[in-house]
Formats: C-alpha cells, sequence, structure tokens
C-alpha cells in the first residue's frame, strides 16, 4: 500500500499513469453528460412550478456542485500539502484552481440566466447564496493570483495553501446559507433530510449529470496536475529525458 | 421539433445556459492543453539552449 503511494507520488510515475488514466475518467464522463443532457432536455417532465425553465438545474446544479468540489479538493490537498510538504498535494490544489473557478463561473451565469425568468432578476446584491458563491469565485481569483506572484514554487505553496484553508470556511456557508438565511435561493433538494425531493424522471438526468462533471474534472484536474508536475520537474533528469527524447508534446 | 425547442416559451434561457456550458467546458480543456504545451516547449527550449547538441 505503501510503496503504491511513494510511486504514485513520484513525479515521472505520476506523469507517465496520469496520461494513461485520463480517458477512464473522460469518456465515461461525457457519457454520463451526453444521456444527462439529452434526458433533462427531452425525456423529463416539465416542472409544475417553472416549466421547462427548470432544466437550467441539469447544468446550473452540476457546475455548483463542482465549484465546491473543486474548493474542498484544493483546500484537502493544500493542507496535505502543507503538513506532510508533499510536492504533489500542491500540484493537486494548484491544478484545481482554475477548474473550480471555470465552474463557479458557470454556476453563477447559468444560475442568473434562470433568475431572470423566474425571479425577475439577474442577480440581486445582498442574497446569502448568491454572495457566497461571488466570493468563492474571488477565493478562486485570489489563489490564482497569489500563486502567480510569487515566484519561489515552495513559498507560493505556503502562502496559497494558507489562503485556500482560511478561505474554506465559505464552503460550508455556500451549502447552509439558504437554511440559515432567507434567501432567494429555494432549499436543497438532493442532499436533505428525508431523502431526494424530486421524481426520478428528473432525478436521474441530473445524477448523470453530477457524476459525468465530477469523473470530467477528474479528467481535467489529471491534465492540469501533470502541467504542474512538468513545470515544477523543469530541471530533473527525467523531464530532460523525457523532452530531448521525444520531440512530440502529449 | 419546434416545441421541444421553444421549451415552453423559456427556450432562450434554456438553451443559453446549455451553450454556455458547453462553451466552458471546451475552453476548460483548450486552456489546459494550451497551458502544457507551453510549458512543454518553454522546458524544449531551455533545454536547447543549454545542450545545443541535441
Amino acid at each position: 500500500m505503501w510503496t503504491f503511494f511513494h510511486k504514485l507520488a513520484s513525479p515521472p510515475h505520476f506523469y507517465e499513469l496520469s496520461l494513461r488514466m485520463i480517458p477512464w475518467f473522460a469518456v465515461p464522463g461525457l457519457l454520463l453528460i451526453g444521456y444527462g443532457a439529452w434526458a433533462g432536455l427531452f425525456v423529463a417532465p416539465p416542472d409544475y412550478q417553472q416549466g421547462d425553465a427548470f432544466r437550467i438545474i441539469y447544468v446550473h446544479v452540476p457546475a455548483a456542485y463542482l465549484s465546491l468540489l473543486a474548493y474542498m479538493v484544493m483546500a484537502i490537498s493544500a493542507g496535505i500539502g502543507l503538513i506532510w510538504r508533499m510536492k504533489l498535494a500542491h500540484a493537486v490544489a494548484a491544478g484545481a484552481a482554475p477548474l473550480g473557478a471555470w465552474f463557479t463561473f458557470l454556476a453563477l451565469a447559468t444560475g442568473s440566466i434562470w433568475g431572470r425568468p423566474m425571479w425577475g432578476t439577474w442577480w440581486e446584491w445582498g442574497d446569502p447564496r448568491l454572495t457566497s458563491e461571488l466570493i468563492l469565485l474571488f477565493l478562486y481569483f485570489g489563489y490564482m493570483a497569489l500563486r502567480a506572484a510569487i515566484d519561489d514554487t515552495a513559498q507560493a505553496d505556503k502562502a496559497s495553501a494558507v489562503l485556500a484553508l482560511v478561505g474554506a470556511v465559505n464552503v460550508p456557508i455556500i451549502h447552509f446559507s439558504v437554511e440559515w438565511w432567507s434567501s432567494l435561493h429555494q432549499g436543497p433538494t438532493l442532499i436533505r433530510e428525508g431523502g431526494p425531493a424530486i421524481e426520478p424522471a428528473m432525478l436521474y438526468p441530473l445524477l448523470a449529470m453530477i457524476f459525468g462533471f465530477s469523473l470530467l474534472f477528474g479528467a481535467l484536474l489529471l491534465g492540469r496536475v501533470r502541467t504542474e508536475v512538468l513545470n515544477r520537474e523543469r530541471r530533473a533528469r527525467w523531464v530532460r529525458n523525457l523532452v530531448l527524447n521525444q520531440d512530440s508534446a502529449a | 421539433m419546434t416545441e421541444a425547442l421553444a421549451m415552453g416559451g423559456y427556450g432562450a434561457y434554456v438553451w443559453s445556459c446549455f451553450a454556455l456550458t458547453l462553451i466552458v467546458l471546451v475552453a476548460c480543456v483548450l486552456q489546459g492543453r494550451r497551458k502544457h504545451r507551453q510549458t512543454y516547449n518553454e522546458i524544449r527550449m531551455r533545454l536547447q539552449a543549454l545542450e545545443p547538441d541535441q
């Protein structure tokens, strides 16, 4: 078990293995997203209150879920990197940030487009769910800006890890915001007491989308971490051999 | 068919959300690939400058 982890954490081994793992995440992820999008758009019945506008949840909910999952991956990896001085963990944290920012942007944008016909407004300043999700976007930006501003990788790892961990307090705030404060945003549908409050024909495409997005995130993250590892190891012997012995960029 | 695309009058909202999602996911893939190529090429150029005979 430990030898497996040591081998996994060895940069050349990770660099090689991760490339082979990407399709195992990307292919089922894309299949699930394809099914979920099709069933969500054309098979699931319209919502009795929201009509067909509810179909936006099939992209909005996975995006919002991934915006939080990416942050948790980032903060936990940063914490592991900080405590056990594991470089690969810092690389994972650095790789998760831009993806999390994209998913947060997507959650905000699709929520805004949904809000226009349903709430009568694109945006409501002061709404706890909307505001805390916007803060999440700024946390990602802050994390990336901090990393970019520090030339020394070890210093950038440490400083950005502290920021990621401090910002993690925002994750439960986002999740519980609709329960703690009055919000325009509706309450939880899936993760709630008494199980999901949604009928199966609507639920299955949503679960497929959430799972598909997660797998795609896994594939994208592996790609990002590969780049991070390559950059961090640019002076290592294995990178030299890799780059000078084969001329095609994978 | 047209009826399905109209989404009960919410077509513009629903389709723009799905289109935006597709764009963002494609952007994620392309951005990651570009960054990897850039990193790889920078390393290669530095190494070739250090070891011109290679």
